[in-house]
């Protein structure tokens, strides 16, 4: 029994390394290196365009349940062809692009967007030893690799020569930059108690009795979860944070000037994003591929995949922030908090766990209290126009 | 493994040609816009030789300041002023030629400085740790008084801008 469940847990490692000693007998040592990052690389290549398929479906049905109507059913059982179909629809549509656009940097935007979506999944570990390059920075390359998406988004707008796409464009810049500044704070907990920017070690340090030592069941972790993972959905552009390409006021944003698969390519990079946001998420707080019974890989997509069906909830029930709001959101609400979540993790790793967990709930009480009144909305009294009517 | 090693080689002479050819682009190209992105890509290269060189923590930095602070910062610059963006400007005037002659001379001089220089490689500086951890120990020990001076400049630099970009309160009428 244990045997089995140990094999299950390794079975893409162990398949990996039977494919390189297989090479390793008739192919020299250099050969078997390439093919070590060979073989990686094309799990991942294949993995993100896969992941993002399936998602379209799943965000489509569950949208569907939630809107009392069944969703896509028609190709195949359930509609499981139906993203082989969209697929072939994006293939042969017209390729348009506008008579007055940047031609180069309006072909290569939607091409650079996949780029860092598909780098990032480079450092999340999808199970015990899955992690396709276990990087001592791992967290920071996370942070700087999702940073370049906004260059590409930049590169959409300015190039359809069109005012919506210009606006979505500038929306886009002001919100990521926003909400990369919470973001990483809202991590700053997770490495401090792991002591470490490597994601593998963030999960190890999570094991504990039965790998239910998940960080986010302590007052830190909670607060660190709810702020990371509400930056990781303004992050990746989708509702309630999705000015960037609001349909009702800007017709589609930044991508309003694409059409067939390069508009395709824009929502597989949107897709993609939502995944590893939802993995590192998973790997920060909820325990990575750590949890009992279960093989490692099951755990962790099962964790992710639960963050996503969050984030197409949020999709179904919240309606869109206003700018303003948004801004006033990452700069007044969740910024200080999550300088206050710092403080109170280094209170936690100094003071006995009875004591800490009373002192943090306070503290945490206390300064919600505060921010809720700080921010409250100034609503001006209603005056009478006497000389209006 | 040779081959490898000289793929890696060539590898990191490509990366350095074309953080050159993109340099070039940033000083040569007439729309504002091209420019910044050529300076993006420059930029993003030079993380590349950051990685080379197993810098890893600085190749990290390197892109998540510059690429995503301050090429989006620049980029937004340019967006907002939406009349420049779609002109073509010249970037060079009549003072090219001296400019070209001062620098040749600077260059000369800093090659002649480089290969003068003896660049000891000694044992302390092949074992010196450059990972994250190593790097959080200096700050917070050896380098901790710079690096405290550096945040206080910061936050009054964070703090002037608010007071710049803050309205004048609207004066109160008799």
């Amino acid at each position: 029994m244990e045997n089995i469940g140990s094999f299950i847990d390794m079975i893409f490692v162990t398949a990996k390394a039977w494919i390189l000693a297989l090479l390793g007998q008739f192919l020299p040592v250099w050969i078997v290196v390439l093919a070590s990052i060979v073989i990686s690389g094309v799990a991942i290549l294949c993995l993100g365009p896969v992941i993002m398929m399936y998602l379209t479906l799943l965000e489509r049905k569950v949208i569907g349940r939630i809107q009392n109507r069944y969703g896509p059913n028609r190709v195949g059982i359930w509609g499981l062809l139906q993203p082989i179909a969209d697929g072939i629809k994006m293939f042969t549509k017209e390729d348009i692009v506008p008579a007055n656009a940047d031609k180069l940097i309006h072909l290569l935007a939607p091409i650079m967007t996949v780029v860092p979506a598909l780098m990032i999944f480079v450092v999340v570990p999808f199970g015990r030893q899955m992690t396709a390059a276990d990087l001592n920075i791992g967290f920071l390359y996370f942070i700087a690799v999702s940073s370049i998406t906004i260059l590409p988004i930049f590169m959409a707008s300015w190039s359809s020569r069109n005012k919506y796409s210009l606006l979505g464009g500038m929306r886009t810049a002001a919100q990521l930059i926003s909400y990369e500044v919470p973001m990483t704070l809202a991590a700053v907990p997770a490495i401090m108690m792991s002591q470490s920017l490597s994601t593998n070690t963030i999960v190890l340090t999570q094991a504990g009795s039965f790998g239910l030592n998940w960080f986010i069941f302590t007052p830190w972790g909670i607060v660190g979860f709810i702020v990371f993972f509400l930056c990781a959905t303004a992050e990746c552009n989708r509702p309630p944070f999705d000015l960037p390409e609001a349909e009702s006021e800007l017709v589609a944003g930044f991508h309003t000037e694409y059409s067939g698969m390069k508009f395709a390519l824009f929502y597989m990079a949107e897709y993609m994003n939502a995944f590893t946001l939802c993995g590192i998420a998973a790997t920060l707080f909820l325990g990575g591929w750590q949890g009992p019974f279960l093989p490692s890989w099951v755990w962790f997509f099962g964790k992710t995949l639960a963050l996503i069906c969050i984030m197409i909830w949020f999709r179904g029930t919240f309606p869109r922030f206003r700018v303003d709001h948004l801004m006033a959101f990452a700069w007044k609400f969740l910024l200080p908090l999550t300088l206050v979540n710092i403080l109170l993790t280094a209170l936690w790793q100094f003071t006995s766990a009875s004591a800490a967990w009373l002192f943090s709930i306070m503290i945490l009480a206390a300064m919600l209290y505060m921010l809720v009144k700080l921010n409250r909305v100034f609503v001006p009294e209603k005056r009478n126009y006497v000389l209006a009517d | 493994m040779e081959l490898l090693q000289l793929g890696a080689k060539f590898g990191i002479y490509a990366v350095m040609a074309a953080i050159l050819v993109f340099a070039l682009g940033v000083v040569t190209f007439r729309n504002l816009f091209h420019c910044a992105l050529c300076l993006a890509a420059a930029l993003i290269g030079t993380a590349g030789i950051y990685i080379a060189l197993q810098a890893e923590f600085l190749a990290g930095v390197q892109i998540l300041l510059y690429v995503g602070g301050v090429i989006t910062l620049v980029v937004f610059a340019i967006m907002l002023t939406e009349h420049l963006a779609g002109k073509t400007v010249r970037q060079n005037n009549a003072q090219s030629l001296p400019a070209i002659v001062g620098l040749a001379g600077f260059v000369t001089a800093l090659i002649a400085l480089i290969l003068k220089t003896p660049w000891p490689v000694t044992e302390a500086a092949l074992k010196a740790k450059t990972s994250a951890m190593g790097l959080g120990e200096a700050l917070m020990g050896t380098y901790v008084f710079p690096f405290e001076v550096i945040s206080i400049v910061l936050l009054a630099a964070l703090i002037g801008t608010v007071v710049i970009a803050k309205k004048d309160a609207p004066e109160e009428r008799p």
